[in-house]
């Protein structure tokens, strides 16, 4: 069961949250002049990586907030990180 | 290798069992193969049995980093069967029925299968819709999947007692009989000895860390046992696609993620079919041989690597059992375990070519013990010919940039 810090309410437990997945995923700005290859990444390649990674939580069953936490794939230690939107 | 049989039980047995022959060598790596192959699972092994036994290619190894079937071969619930939604899904996992209905005779292995058929619960008239139009796409293919009232099913399954003020009441249910369970580490060992019997050279304890190219080409791995020269490489490590892909610089559309299983103490025989709970979620249960009741669920929703799992799972898969099954409120839970699943984006397996010529990927996907000797045969084709079968052709990489994906997730869980 892990503890995610939510920036707004603290620690909570994992079930009041939705996992968004990693952060580092970036929309290619000019899609006119992207191609497939590099759409197909953007959409559903992922890192997956082994180890620290910067991912994406959601507070759906709280206060509702998105905010960006590290997270081990493989210890589950957590660290808050700083990247939020509102 | 020796023939098994009754006649070699019965000479051994006068022997105190003491001279049983050893079931594959522990060679060496060779300087060089024609293919190496990354795990020693189901899949790996399988494909290695193919590539001698369907293509005559034996310069061949089996490289495993810990030992044989010790990933999540041996740590799955043996479920077997072929109730799927797409066109490209069900002739695949039929294939894969048929071939292990007949496997413990081509391998003179016994994989234990036990044909005992499973029932879904259909909990909306959402899930009776997909059941309906799963058993419209299977009986294209000749898979029987047919509906059950609720007679028929407490007929079948006479511990069947819904509670009363169940949130999902079962309206009915929908049956799959050629659905069986076969014995997981049994496939493993008895694809390896077949393997080595044909000349693959299977290593344990032998970790990939490197895969060496040139000039965009495959010429081999590296290993803690040293560099092994190889012409093509494949791939079938359940649980490090991601890992053992982006050493030859790749990027796959998969995330990993946690699945669990639980076994409650042995009881005598009280259910007979595998049975399937808000298939949405996926809550499932069968009767194990040895009497046990396996109980397990779709998995934990976020990547990792940890090989446990969130106790959510378990505490809400126990509490829609309940809801069916109210005696096994009295059963002691006597083993838990997670594995790990390289979850595609679509939810479907990946037998692929790759950017990296001469290497290649098996993605086992969500539920990949059904699959394991059709993803073995395929697989082998694939890397003899260097072209796809003609049952994987839309299951490759080519569909997450051409967008015909092979949407099963979310359909059907991981069992
Ligand atoms: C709890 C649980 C229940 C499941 N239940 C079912 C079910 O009922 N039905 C079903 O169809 N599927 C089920 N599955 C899924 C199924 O177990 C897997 O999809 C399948 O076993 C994958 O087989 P494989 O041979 O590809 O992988 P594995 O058996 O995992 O083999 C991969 C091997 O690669 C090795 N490896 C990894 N990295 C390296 C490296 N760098 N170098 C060398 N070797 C390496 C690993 O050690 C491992 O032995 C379940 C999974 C779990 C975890
Ligand atoms: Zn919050």
């Amino acid at each position: 069961m892990l503890l995610i810090p939510c920036p707004w309410c603290g620690q909570r437990n994992e079930d009041e949250f939705m996992c968004g997945g990693e952060s580092a995923r970036v929309r290619p700005d000019d899609p006119a002049s992207t191609t497939d290859a590099q759409w197909s990444d953007y959409l559903y390649n992922s890192t997956n990586h082994k180890g620290v990674v910067r991912e994406w939580w959601w507070h759906v069953n709280g206060c509702t907030k998105w905010f960006v936490i590290d997270r081990d794939t493989v210890t589950h230690a957590i660290q808050p990180a700083s990247e939020e939107i509102s | 290798m020796s023939h098994f049989s009754i006649f070699s039980l019965a000479r051994n047995a006068l022997t105190g069992h003491k001279n049983w022959e050893k079931m594959w060598r522990s060679p060496d790596p060779k300087k060089e193969y024609d293919v190496v192959i990354i795990g020693g699972g189901g899949h790996g092994l399988g494909a290695a049995y193919y590539l001698a036994k369907d293509h005559g290619i034996t310069n061949v190894a089996v490289v495993e980093k810990g030992w044989l079937g010790g990933g999540n071969t041996g740590r799955n619930t043996m479920t077997v069967r072929s109730n799927f939604l797409r066109e490209d899904s069900v002739p695949f996992h039929e294939l894969s029925i048929d071939l292990y209905h007949q496997l413990s005779k081509d391998l003179n292995y016994n994989l234990m299968v036990s044909k005992r058929g499973m029932i879904t619960f259909i909990q909306s008239s959402a899930v009776n819709r997909i059941a309906m139009q799963m058993a419209n796409t299977m009986h294209i293919y000749g898979a029987e999947y047919r509906m059950l009232s609720l007679p028929e099913i407490k007929q079948r399954v006479p511990i069947f007692s819904p509670s009363e003020n169940m949130r999902l009441p079962i309206l009915g249910g929908v049956y799959q009989p050629r659905a069986s369970m076969v014995r997981h580490d049994a496939v493993a060992w008895g694809f390896a000895r077949g393997a080595d019997s044909r000349g693959v050279d299977i290593i344990q304890n032998c970790e990939v860390s490197g895969i060496r190219r040139e000039s965009g080409a495959v010429t081999g791995v590296e290993t803690n046992r040293g560099f092994i020269k190889a012409k093509k490489v494949g791939m079938a490590v359940a649980g490090h696609g991601s890992v053992v892909a982006n050493m030859a610089g790749l990027r796959l559309p998969i995330v990993t993620q946690p699945l669990q299983a639980w076994v409650s103490e042995p009881i005598k025989p009280v259910l007979n079919e595998i049975v399937v709970i808000r298939s949405y979620y996926g809550t499932y249960l069968m009767q194990s041989d040895k009497g046990e009741i396996v109980i397990g669920q779709g998995c934990d929703p976020y990547a990792s690597y940890a090989q446990r799992g969130t106790f959510s799972i378990i505490e809400d898969a126990t509490n829609a059992m309940l809801e069916v099954f109210p005696s096994f409120s009295r059963l002691k839970l006597l083993r838990h375990w997670a594995g790990m699943l390289d979850m595609p984006f679509d939810g479907s397996p990946i037998i692929s070519k790759t950017d990296v010529d001469g290497f290649y990927v098996d993605v086992a996907g969500s539920g990949g013990f059904k699959t394991t000797p059709a993803a073995a045969k395929t697989f082998a084709h694939l890397i003899a010919r260097n072209e796809s079968h003609p049952l994987t052709e839309n299951l490759g990489l080519s569909r997450f940039q051409n967008g015909r994906l092979v949407q099963e997730g979310g359909v059907s869980a991981n069992r």
